[in-house]
Order: C-alpha cells, then sequence, then structure tokens
C-alpha cells in the first residue's frame, strides 16, 4: 500500500523507543522485577495500568464491534471502565497494605495453604495465556494488514521486542516502556478521531460531536444515523437485539472479570502506598476514559462514513457509463477487499453495491460483507485522511497490543519463579537465584505466547476465548480475593472450593457453548457464555461462604492479617 | 476497638457503589426505555448513559472516594 511509508516509519521509531527504555531500566532485584520496587508515582502508574489495560482488543476491535452492535456495544464500555470502581475501592488498595508481589501471593497467605496458592496460580496462568493469545494475533493483524509482512513474522518481531523489556527489566521496565505506548497509542487513537468529527459534525471534540448534528444540518449524528440504517433494513444504532438480561449480566461479567484480572491488580503493587493504590486506580481510569469515551463516536461516526461511501456505489470503475453523478466505489475498499476484510457478491448483477439489513424495505439482498476490524484499521483512509494517520494507526495498535502481552507476561513469569519455586518447591533459594529463574520464566513465556499467537491466528477463534478470561477471572479470583479482604471467618476450605466452583462451573459452560455446538435455547436464565461469569461468580461466593461456615474459622493470626490490611499505614 | 473506621469506610463504600449501580445497570439498562424519552444534546439520554455518562461519572466516585476515605481515616486516627 502506498502509505505503507509512514507504517514503517512510525513503527520503526516507536520500537527503537521502547528497547532504548528497557535498557536504561534493568531490574536489579526480585522486588524492582515484580514490583519495581514500590516505587512508582501514582500518576505514572496510573498510565502503565491504562497501556497495561487496553489491549489489541480495545484499540483495533472495540470500535468496529460498537460500530455494529450500536447500542449493544455499551456492554464493553460500561463492562471495562465500571471494573477499575470495583478495584479502587474493594481490592487494590488491600492488596497494595498486604504488600506482597502477586495474586496467588494474597491467596497462599490468607488462607495459609499450599493448595490454594497453587490454584490462584492455575487460575492466574490459565487467564494470562487466553488474554495473551488475542494480543499476539493482533500484532499479526497489524504487521500484515499495514507493513506487508507475514504474520508469523510480525509476530516473531513483536516477540522480540517484549523479550528486551519484559526479561531485562521486569516490571521496573515494563512499567516506563507503558508509559511510552500509552501516549503512542491515545495519540494513535484519538488524531483520527477529532478529524473525523470535525468532517462529519463540525465538532473538534469526538465527545461532543458524538451528540451533534450533521455538520450544515439541523438533524442530529445519531438520528441521521438510525434513520439510515432503518431504511436499509438493519436494526436502529440506539437499540439491540439483546435481552436485558443478557445484556446486564455480560456488562456486571465484564466489571467484575476487570478487577479480578492478576495483570491489572499486579500494577497496584508497585505504587508506595494503600493510598496511592487508590489515586492511582483513580488515573488509570482517567486515561482509560479518554480513549473509551472517544471509542463510541469514532464506531457511529464509521458506521455513517461506511454507509455513505460503499452503499449503492458502482463497483465496476471501467463502464462507459461512467459521468459526474454516479457514486464510484471508493478506492480503499478495493485495497482492503484484496486482503479479505470486505467482499462484494453483486447478486442482482446490476454492477451496484447493495448493503442491506436483513429487513430491507425495498427488498433487496446484501452483496457487501465486512470484518468489523477494518473500522479503525481502514478508518483513516474511508474518511481521506492524510497518509501518515493510517501510519501512526498501526504503530497505535501494535502499543496497545505490546504493553498488554507485557503486563500478562509478568503475571505469568511471576507465578512459576515466585509461586511455584522459591514458595512452594525450593522454599530457600535465594534471590539472586530467584531473579534468575524470573528472567527464565518470562522468556520462555514470551516463546509460549508467541506460539499461541502463531498458532491461534491460524484456527482465528481468538474472539471466543476472550470471554474466558473474563468469566473466569469474575467467577475465579474475584471471590475469594472480595472475601479475604471482608469476610475474617472465611477460611482455607471455602476459598479452596470457592475457586475451584468458579473455575470449573464457567469453564465448562463455555466450552459447552463455545466449542460442542451448545445452542442458544439452552442458555441458563437465558445468559450467554460471555455473561456467565457473573452468575457463577454468586455460586462461587455462596459455596465458599457455606463451606467456610461449615468448617473450622481460621487461625487468629490470619484474622490479625485482614484485621491489619484493612487499614491503611500512613506514609 | 477499630469497628468505628471500618463501619465509616464501609458505609461510605456501600453509598458509593449504590451510585456506580444507578448509573450503568440502572442508568444505562434497566432504566434506559424511560431515560430514552429525554435527550442530551442530540442523544438519547439511557443510550448516553450507557456510552459516555456513566464513565465519567465512574472517574468521579474513584476521586471522592480517595478524598472520603482520607476524612475517615482522619477522624478516626486515635482509632487506627
Amino acid at each position: 500500500m502506498e502509505n505503507s511509508f509512514w507504517s514503517y516509519f512510525f513503527v520503526i521509531i516507536t520500537f527503537g523507543l521502547y528497547i532504548v527504555i528497557a535498557v536504561r531500566s534493568r531490574a536489579n532485584s526480585t522486588g524492582d522485577f515484580y514490583v519495581a520496587g514500590h516505587d512508582v508515582h501514582p500518576v505514572v502508574n496510573g498510565m502503565a495500568t491504562a497501556a497495561d489495560w487496553m489491549s489489541a482488543a480495545s484499540f483495533l476491535s472495540m470500535a468496529g464491534l460498537i460500530a455494529f452492535l450500536g447500542y449493544g456495544g455499551s456492554v464493553y464500555l460500561m463492562g471495562w471502565t465500571g471494573g477499575y470502581v470495583l478495584l479502587a475501592l474493594l481490592l487494590a488498595p488491600f492488596l497494595r497494605e498486604f504488600g506482597k508481589f502477586t495474586v496467588p501471593d494474597f491467596v497462599g497467605d490468607r488462607y495459609y495453604s499450599s493448595f490454594a496458592r497453587i490454584v490462584a496460580v492455575v487460575c492466574a496462568i490459565f487467564i494470562s495465556f487466553t488474554y495473551i493469545a488475542g494480543q499476539m494475533k493482533g500484532v499479526g493483524v497489524a504487521f500484515s494488514a499495514f507493513l506487508g509482512v507475514p504474520s508469523t513474522i510480525g509476530i516473531l518481531i513483536g516477540m522480540i521486542v517484549v523479550f528486551f523489556y519484559a526479561v531485562l527489566g521486569g516490571m521496573k521496565g515494563i512499567t516506563y516502556t507503558q508509559v511510552a505506548q500509552y501516549c503512542v497509542l491515545i495519540f494513535a487513537y484519538t488524531v483520527p478521531a477529532i478529524f473525523i468529527s470535525i468532517i462529519i459534525t463540525n465538532n473538534p471534540i469526538p465527545q461532543l460531536g458524538f451528540i451533534s448534528n450533521m455538520s450544515g444540518s439541523d438533524i442530529s449524528m445519531l438520528t441521521k444515523l438510525d434513520n439510515l440504517l432503518t431504511d436499509l433494513g438493519f436494526l436502529e444504532y440506539t437499540q439491540t437485539s439483546k435481552s436485558m438480561i443478557d445484556t446486564f449480566c455480560i456488562t456486571a461479567a465484564l466489571m467484575f472479570g476487570t478487577a479480578g484480572l492478576p495483570h491489572v491488580i499486579i500494577r497496584f503493587f508497585t505504587v508506595k502506598s494503600a493510598h496511592a493504590a487508590r489515586v492511582s486506580a483513580g488515573w488509570a481510569l482517567v486515561f482509560i476514559a479518554l480513549l473509551y469515551t472517544v471509542a463510541p463516536a469514532v464506531g457511529s461516526f464509521a458506521r455513517l462514513n461506511f454507509i455513505n461511501t460503499v452503499n449503492d456505489a458502482q463497483y465496476d470503475n471501467n463502464t462507459s457509463e461512467n459521468s459526474a453523478d454516479i457514486k464510484m466505489v471508493p478506492e480503499w475498499f478495493k485495497n482492503w477487499e484484496q486482503m479479505g476484510y470486505v467482499s462484494f457478491k453483486d447478486l442482482n448483477n446490476d454492477g451496484i453495491m447493495q448493503y442491506r439489513g436483513p429487513n430491507a424495505p425495498d427488498g433487496l439482498q446484501n452483496e457487501v460483507e465486512v470484518n468489523r476490524d477494518i473500522f479503525v484499521l481502514a478508518n483513516p483512509e474511508i474518511a481521506q485522511l492524510p497518509d501518515w494517520v493510517a501510519g501512526l494507526v498501526v504503530a497505535g495498535g501494535l502499543a496497545a497490543a505490546l504493553s498488554t502481552a507485557a503486563g500478562l507476561l509478568m503475571v505469568i513469569s511471576s507465578a512459576v519463579s515466585h509461586d511455584l519455586c522459591r514458595k512452594t518447591l525450593f522454599k530457600n533459594i535465594d534471590d539472586k537465584s530467584e531473579l534468575f529463574v524470573a528472567r527464565l520464566s518470562a522468556a520462555g513465556a514470551v516463546f509460549a505466547a508467541g506460539l499461541l499467537g502463531i498458532y491461534a491466528s491460524q484456527l482465528g477463534f481468538v474472539a471466543q476465548v476472550v470471554a474466558f478470561a473474563f468469566g473466569l477471572a469474575a467467577s475465579s479470583l474475584f471471590p475469594v480475593i472480595f472475601l479475604g479482604i471482608f469476610w475474617k471467618r472465611m477460611n482455607k476450605e471455602g476459598a479452596i472450593v470457592s475457586m475451584l466452583v468458579g473455575l470449573v462451573s464457567t469453564f465448562s459452560y463455555i466450552v459447552y457453548f463455545k466449542f460442542l455446538g451448545g445452542t442458544q435455547d439452552q442458555w441458563f436464565l437465558g445468559v450467554s457464555p460471555e455473561g456467565i461469569g457473573f452468575v457463577f461468580m454468586w455460586l462461587a461466593l455462596i459455596s465458599g461462604i457455606l463451606v467456610s461456615s461449615l468448617t473450622k474459622e481460621p487461625p487468629d493470626e490470619i484474622k490479625e492479617l485482614v484485621e491489619k490490611i484493612r487499614i491503611s499505614r500512613r506514609t | 476497638m477499630k469497628k468505628n473506621y471500618w463501619n465509616a469506610s464501609l458505609r461510605l463504600t456501600l453509598g458509593l457503589l449504590s451510585i456506580w449501580f444507578l448509573v450503568s445497570f440502572g442508568a444505562g439498562i434497566l432504566f434506559r426505555d424511560f431515560l430514552d424519552k429525554y435527550n442530551i444534546g442530540g442523544a438519547p439520554l439511557g443510550f448516553w448513559f450507557a456510552q459516555q455518562g456513566s464513565i465519567y461519572i465512574f472517574v468521579i466516585l474513584i476521586f471522592y472516594y480517595c478524598f472520603a476515605i482520607r476524612r475517615i481515616e482522619e477522624k478516626y486516627k486515635d482509632e487506627v
């Protein structure tokens, strides 16, 4: 593609920057490696958390999902931000006050049990690997779509860069590269959005453009979109086909899942105090909200632009009847068609592209198929923005994918080196050997993640397994951590049963409906696999409480530990 | 002895979580058909809460919590 110069330019500059930062922030102790020495400023940590959190899915896929789902896309917007309120109020400050390195660390100590620690390790590793496959696939997509590099080689390049800062610098290196990656990704996301907002609504702030009138008209952008979609036989943009209970449960599963995701929780171990953890969660959400409030604007603008430029355009531009008043197929359509992101099948042989929904009033069949990811990737081209903007989007997508991958790798490597080796198998290894094992397991995790990305991109099942990560985090990790802080009486037996109940129930539900051919009419209470984590979270909470009540109380020193972490020490 | 501090902080948490619930699950999902009768700019109000408004309020909730929990710590500082 012509604009690949700018793509190469931005990708090489940003990758170089990440490596420079990595070399400058080497870790010297396990404290540096796991939690960046507990010494990261709350605002800096907030920014790093935002990059850690916003993945290839947030950057590349979310706006496209919203563009297609309209109101239905709200579950992602509320779910992936509302979780931070739970994190700030219920978990982060208490876990920071507890003051150790990993999530299984808390579970193991609070429930005085190596077995509970191992179950938590299994949950954390499982969640992180399902999540990381999607990031690596995102890296492959960005490389192949823009740089003409095969997806597998793209993933290998991504692995080498992550290897540098994750293995050398651990959490310390990751923190400062994530700050840089946040700046790259937010710039890359908002610049095209501002351009498009001005074009469509004359308002440079996308959040306001979203609720403004179309430029040069007194009809609001959303009403215009609703009318266009109804005319073409789609559902109105502001409506959804999902049931209310399903919308409710998916939103809740994403919120509680967000709060229980280990790679997000460990970011709050890197600040100085419990109070800093609270403030930092606030800043994290500010930085996240910058992208998340722009995304619905991008989604609606993109859908509008897509319909206006593609629908009823003439596909073949070599016909003799070419004249000024015939709408021609846009250039980008043919470019992306070659890569398989859009396709046109002329069902009624009239040479015109009819884009229609299932209930088109004019009775015409839909002839245009679209991959949702195109709405962010090709948005700059669809809106005819300058070439460098598209290059920026590639660098942003890679930043989003790599920053999240690094955070997940940290969870995997610290679970292996700290929780498995130091705390369970070889209790008397010294700090230096533990640091070596940590680097080794980080390297191993990078390698495994790359393989998973290559393998998964051939299978194309990444979107489905993401439901795993959130459902499992909500139903297995969130309940034990929450009860561990808010209910002193919760004991080892209750914790183990609760984690296993959450893990097994959610896992089997998702596998049954996603991979073994379960059908919608069999859904439990009408809840889809994406939302089931919320239902089984209650099952895990209740079974944990029941089993604890029937077995013996936790020892006194554990109750004292809980008392202690409920109060934040002044520093 | 530390009971008063903990109870006050629990009350604060519960209060803020009710607002959290109301602006997202309430305004954005359960009562959205009712709220959609009103508009904010060119957007139906319930739809706007689901895609914009709830997020702004989440941010305010966390910063208010940081401020209010400090005040509670100050008030019960002899106890803790």
